[in-house]
């Protein structure tokens, strides 16, 4: 590690230009992008080679403060917006930050399909299971009976497994850690860049303020620890998603299989057009 | 090998002309998704694209195939995508999205009969006005329309120029009839042909901003990865390309979109005359229309009316110097269109009080045949 | 030859090979006769069945009005879409129809042939009644050569039909030059007729 961890995150901050954050204090999200920083130094990556695409909410706001090329998309579509900027220039590592209602509410198609075609992106999804820039709405990933201000009595709907749904999907690397696990974050979110094909990296993540707040979590420390305490490692076979505040979930590595990606299938495709 | 077919005379549908004029603009990348009457040009783009080393996808619905057309865009390659009614309604967020942030690409809205599913396989032109106010907020956008297979490859062509020359969305209007339409058409060499490229900036990337401000109201534009990184958002942003709330900043953001637009209305404004000089009675239409409407005009020639025709190739920014000239000069106007009348609207917007403005449509799926318009000119 | 709008309409139902047809007749006539053609179509949703209508402008100025307005030629493939697009005829307009599959018919111009008869006789294959059809077509066109027809055909069909068509084609040319155009009236309006 080079230095003081500052220093660090200074090499890849818009520190002069975009602070202070969006962001809560204590917010995950924080923890994510130093997560991100350590991974593409370690990954030794230019700049200039690296796009961050993001869509809407609280992640969304994550490309404005590093200095890649960003692009904060509409509601949702980061990983369209991230399909056409790879396939134009495939030199370029292209990573989309998205919340769990932005993947896989309103870019649950987009997700699914993006996992499917494997075009070499990485997705790294911030799931607290809430809608936390709108105020605290119950997104596809908030836990059954959990409270959200739309679902004030009590949530009835089931959570996504957003990482199980990457696995179906066809993605070439699934994992899912959390912001607790800081460090093997770092690492699945390095394998994830390095993997060539679509990978994904679910990150469980807290959102103290309008999540924690309404079910007895109200300060990130609880949070913190209601990951530590229900987040337990995957040894072999079947992997448990969260999708309750008292059971435990899996974290780690859920899929890592080699198959080619979208661009070297298409360089065949150009192959046979040219009738060679 | 890949057959040369520029300079040979080839029978071509209006969709296949679009995909040739798009790669002779130096398009190399689309997206699309499935849709009457528009796949022809995705066909026809997968195969051809991959032969001149570009790109086609076929994404998962329209939203996302006009979200890959941005991204494609901002990574420095030229870019469209081609729908119809259902699918241009969905492209309106990103529509959006592509204005706030100046990126050039081509949308082709091959229209069909509507609301919602409509009439597939039908022609109509119901979706002038949401071509130009579809997505939300104030914006300026380029509307272009086509009448003819050589048009569906010259017009393209020219809506690739003016979205890098503008950094502005191009939509172009065609409808089935056109679409579908055969038409003999030769390729032109690739050298007569004018092609314009976004411009690059040329200070060093320190010095960079993005949304800057300068004569001609149009930033210049890097490409990801060429070492200007900077930030992109649908947020109002100021010249950094930072979101900003500043009330300034905001003003002079959205005032410079409209400035680039107006500056360049002496090339934007396309229309196409015919028989103008004597005309007591002027038919303005475009699209399939506007074939119809010159068939129309020379029976009424014939039969000693002064009759004449504004084609209009640009829809929006609305040629309004050239309608009214020409309305000071006539007795009466005809729109006919394949609506209840949208284009009329605007001819009537104009109207310097000096002519009478007459609209014939027609809503059946079917195009209005000479005959039709004949009619109406000997009414009036 | 000087054309001014020559005008071809083609009918049948969805699966008939109608829009094919009427293809290669614009290439035969648009790019080895070197006029200008537009080609137009109308359909419904169906692949096979439903109602089917292709026309073919020929003219040696540009076509402004891109559809038929009064037609020189019209095939048709079945009764269903005789019934729905015979009409607009120039006086001197000549119907051809699958005598097999059309047993009303609107006008008195008419030349009947047993398209789909033929087609199953030379090729085994109702299928290419289409091209049988068109080569009737060709040899009634007066602004078509046969040997421009043949080339269109072999141009634009699979390559491994090639055959098969270019004998149906034949098939439908030698019905029609056994077909006796004198029979016929000259014009479809009873009075012109009289005059001549």
């Amino acid at each position: 590690m080079p230095k003081g961890m500052t220093e660090l995150r200074h090499k890849y901050l818009r520190h002069h230009k975009k602070f202070p954050h969006v962001w809560c204090s204590g917010c995950g999200n924080g923890i994510v992008l130093g997560a991100l920083i350590r991974a593409i130094e370690r990954l030794k990556l230019k700049k200039d080679d690296i796009v961050l695409a993001s869509g809407i909410g609280c992640s969304g706001r994550m490309p404005t403060y590093v200095d890649f090329n960003t692009v904060h998309t509409t509601h949702g579509r980061a990983l369209t917006f991230a399909t056409g900027i790879k396939l134009a220039k495939p030199s370029l590592n292209v990573i989309a930050v998205m919340g769990d209602g932005d993947a896989t509410a309103i870019g649950g198609n987009h997700f699914i399909h993006a996992a499917r075609r494997n075009l070499d992106l990485t997705a790294i999804i911030i799931n607290n299971q809430i809608y936390g820039m709108t105020g605290g709405q119950a997104s596809p990933t908030t836990p059954y009976g959990a409270n959200s201000t739309t679902s004030s009595f009590s949530n009835i709907e089931h959570a996504f497994s957003i990482a199980e749904l990457a696995v179906a999907a066809g993605a070439s690397f699934v994992a899912r850690g959390t912001v607790y696990h800081a460090a093997q974050l770092d690492k699945l979110i390095e394998k994830g860049i390095r993997k060539n094909g679509f990978s994904v990296v679910e990150i469980m993540s807290n959102c103290h303020v309008q999540f924690g707040r309404r079910n007895n979590m109200g300060d990130p420390v609880t949070m913190l620890n209601w990951f530590k305490e229900h987040a337990i490692s995957k040894v072999n076979g079947s992997s448990i998603p969260p999708d309750s505040l008292d059971d435990n979930f899996t974290i780690g590595i859920l899929a890592d299989v080699d198959k080619p990606d979208y661009i070297a299938e298409y360089q065949k495709i150009r192959q046979m057009a040219k009738g060679k | 090998m890949v057959p040369e077919l520029n300079g040979k005379k080839l029978l071509l549908q209006g969709n296949e002309a679009m995909v040739e004029g798009a790669i002779a603009a130096g398009c190399r990348f689309y997206a699309g998704y499935p849709i009457t009457p528009a796949s022809e040009i995705s066909e026809r783009m997968s195969y051809r694209l991959p032969q001149v080393d570009g790109t086609f996808i076929q994404m998962e619905d329209e939203i996302s195939s006009l979200g890959a057309v941005i991204g494609a865009s901002l990574a420095g390659v030229k870019s469209m995508t081609a729908t119809s009614g259902p699918g241009f309604s969905l492209m309106q967020e990103n529509l959006g999205y592509a204005c706030m942030t100046e990126v050039p690409c081509v949308i082709v809205n091959v229209m069909r009969g509507g609301p919602s599913t409509g009439l597939p396989t039908s022609p109509a032109q119901g979706d002038v006005m949401q071509a130009r106010w579809g997505t939300h907020g104030d914006h300026p956008i380029i509307v272009l329309s086509v009448a003819s297979v050589s048009e569906c490859f010259s017009i393209i062509v020219t809506a690739f120029n003016l979205s890098e020359k503008y950094r502005v969305p191009v939509i172009v209007l065609s409808d089935e009839v056109v679409a579908h339409s055969r038409e003999t058409f030769t390729i032109p060499p690739a050298d007569s042909i004018e092609v314009v490229d976004r411009i690059a900036p040329n200070v060093p990337p320190e010095w960079y901003k993005p949304y800057e401000d300068n004569s001609r109201g149009v930033p210049t534009m890097s490409s990801m990865g060429d070492g200007y990184r900077h930030h992109v958002t649908g947020l109002v942003h100021d010249a950094d390309g930072f979101p900003t709330d500043k009330p300034e900043d905001i003003e002079a953001f959205t005032k410079r979109q409209f400035k680039k637009i107006t500056n360049g209305f002496f090339e934007i404004q396309i229309t196409k005359k015919f028989n103008l000089e004597d005309a007591e009675i002027v038919v303005i239409a475009y699209g399939s229309v506007a074939r119809s409407a010159r068939h129309a005009v020379a029976m009424a020639r014939a039969q000693g009316i002064k009759a004449g025709l504004i084609q209009l190739v640009t829809i929006f920014p609305f040629p309004k110097n050239t309608v009214v000239n020409v309305m000071r000069q006539c007795k009466a106007v005809l729109v006919p269109e394949m609506n209840m009348g949208q284009i009329s609207r605007e001819v009537k917007r104009v109207n310097p009080g000096t002519t009478e403005v007459f609209k014939y449509n027609r809503i059946d799926g079917q195009l209005i045949t000479p005959q039709e318009i004949f009619e109406e000119i000997q009414k009036i | 030859m000087d054309v001014d709008r020559f005008e071809i309409r083609l009918s049948g139902s969805g699966g008939q090979g109608i829009i094919l047809a009427s293809i290669i007749l614009a290439e035969a006539t648009g790019i080895f006769e070197g006029y200008h053609v537009s080609q137009t179509q109308s359909y419904g949703p169906e692949a096979r069945g439903g109602k089917c209508k292709a026309e073919v402008v020929i003219s040696s100025k540009q076509i402004d009005y891109p559809k038929a307005v009064q037609l020189d030629m019209m095939l048709s493939m079945n009764q269903a879409s005789c019934d729905a697009y015979c009409f607009d005829f120039k006086p001197n307009g000549l119907l051809l129809v699958d005598s097999s599959l059309v047993e009303q018919v609107s006008t008195s111009r008419v030349v009947g042939l047993p398209f789909t008869e033929i087609a199953r006789e030379v090729a085994g294959k109702d299928l290419v009644a289409n091209i049988v059809a068109l080569g009737v077509l060709g040899y009634l066109c007066p602004v078509l050569s046969i040997k421009s027809l043949e080339a269109a055909l072999a141009a634009r069909v699979p390559k491994g039909t090639k055959k098969m068509n270019s004998k149906a084609l034949q098939a439908g040319i030698r019905a029609a030059e056994k077909f006796d155009m004198d029979s016929l009236p000259r014009s479809i309006i009873p009075d012109e007729e009289e005059e001549i």
